[in-house]
């Protein structure tokens, strides 16, 4: 069987096969490190019962459904605190209760945060408006 | 199959025990203790309003003094951008001409036409910025206050044009660079694309506490209170003298008076 054009066919073809497997194999073994937030500030290290407003699996899903939440009732209901399953109280605040034990953002939030590759600025732009405390760690 | 009269009525009935149960069910299931509360030591009003004495603020006050706008501005993080046009107020001076146009006699003593009136938002009954805005993000509270949800603000502006007061601004760039003040840690700052104004201190009314220009200024100019209760600071400040409000012939009824 006769290719026309043959050796610039396969030269092309070995070239784009190259050029689309480039990020596979460039990559290879350097797995990008899992994030590791970080739950060791003074405030949380001085808690005897480390418990967040809902159990640790809940909030890694579904933080930002708590929020949201939170945000509705506290800006649009005017309802201010929460009270979780364990009958204790909380303001809802992300600047001024959530950050007030996790007062590690870089260490905390920006964790997976990055590693989802969520963009800065964008998604989630908490903090275009809400300010960060100063990181304590 | 043959149905009959009395197996359609049988079977209607049970279909329609069953859609009632549905409410049973609904007030059972119900969680004993609310899940999200007001603070306690909140501050409650059924209408929140707010009385300006000018004569107290001329009279008492020094002269130049700024202690509310400044009190204002630092509790809530509000830019100083520095052009007349990019310019973020929660409550500034006006000119007497620009603060009861329609009103005036034109034959007012200088010391009225010449001083400046301390003006904000007027968290008036019926506010025009609320009716227009497409997304809900500013809104009427039960408590009269009217407040904005930064959250939900497009930034189309459209709340700034249907303000009668001009008290509305919006954020042309990031403010951050142009707070002046020192940051309040505990409130946020806005972000490019919204529109801000005044929230007649509402998240300092829960916390218990009166608003941040109430609270400086040293000549008790301004009063604040809840309008329905003939106790309060406001209905005492109105009692005893009279008081204009802005911009009558619109119908928006403000909540903010001025003692002239």
């Amino acid at each position: 069987m006769k290719i026309y054009d043959g050796k610039y066919i396969l030269v092309g073809l070995v070239i784009f096969i190259v050029l689309a497997t480039f990020p596979v194999w460039f990559n290879h073994g350097k797995a990008a490190p899992p994030p590791d937030p970080k739950l060791d500030t003074p405030v949380i290290k001085q808690m005897i019962n480390k418990q967040c407003v809902l159990p640790k699996e809940e909030m890694i899903t579904g933080h930002m459904k708590l929020l949201n939440e939170w945000r509705t009732e506290v800006v649009r209901n005017n309802k201010r605190m929460y009270v979780a399953s364990d009958g204790k109280t909380y303001e809802m605040s992300l600047q001024n209760e959530c950050m007030r034990c996790h007062s590690n953002k870089s260490q905390f939030c920006d964790q997976c945060h990055n590693y989802a590759g969520l963009q800065k600025d964008s998604d989630p732009y908490c903090w275009n408006c809400h300010i960060a405390p100063k990181e304590n760690m | 199959m043959e149905t009959g009269r009395r197996t359609f009525l049988k079977i209607g009935g049970i279909c329609a025990l069953g859609l009632g149960s549905l409410q049973v069910v609904k007030a059972f299931g119900k969680t004993e203790t609310p899940k999200f509360m007001a603070n306690l030591q909140a501050l409650t009003a059924k209408r929140w309003a707010m009385a300006i004495d000018m004569k107290k603020c001329w009279e008492k006050g020094p002269p130049g003094c700024r202690d509310c706008v400044l009190a204002c501005h630092s509790t809530h993080n509000v830019p100083d951008i520095g052009t007349q046009k990019e310019e973020i107020k929660w409550i500034w001076d006006e000119k007497y001409e620009n603060v009861f146009p329609g009103q005036e006699s034109g034959m007012e003593p200088a010391e009225i036409s010449e001083k400046p009136f301390m003006v904000l938002c007027n968290h008036c009954k019926n506010a025009p910025c609320t009716r227009v805005c497409p997304t809900e993000a500013t809104f009427k509270r039960a408590d009269g206050i009217t407040v904005m949800d930064y959250h939900r603000c497009i930034g189309c502006r459209y709340c700034m044009a249907g303000c009668p007061y001009g008290a509305r601004s919006f954020n042309f760039r990031d403010p951050r660079p142009y707070i002046k003040t020192e940051l309040n840690p505990t409130f946020p700052t806005r972000d490019r694309g919204v529109v801000e104004k005044c929230n007649f201190c509402e998240e300092r009314l829960d916390a218990g506490k009166i608003p941040a220009c109430v609270e400086a200024c040293k000549c008790k100019a301004l009063s604040f209170g809840d309008l329905e209760d003939p106790n309060s600071d406001v209905r005492k400040a109105l009692a005893s003298q009279f008081s204009l409000r802005r911009k009558p012939e619109l119908g928006t009824e403000p909540g903010v008076y001025y003692i002239i």
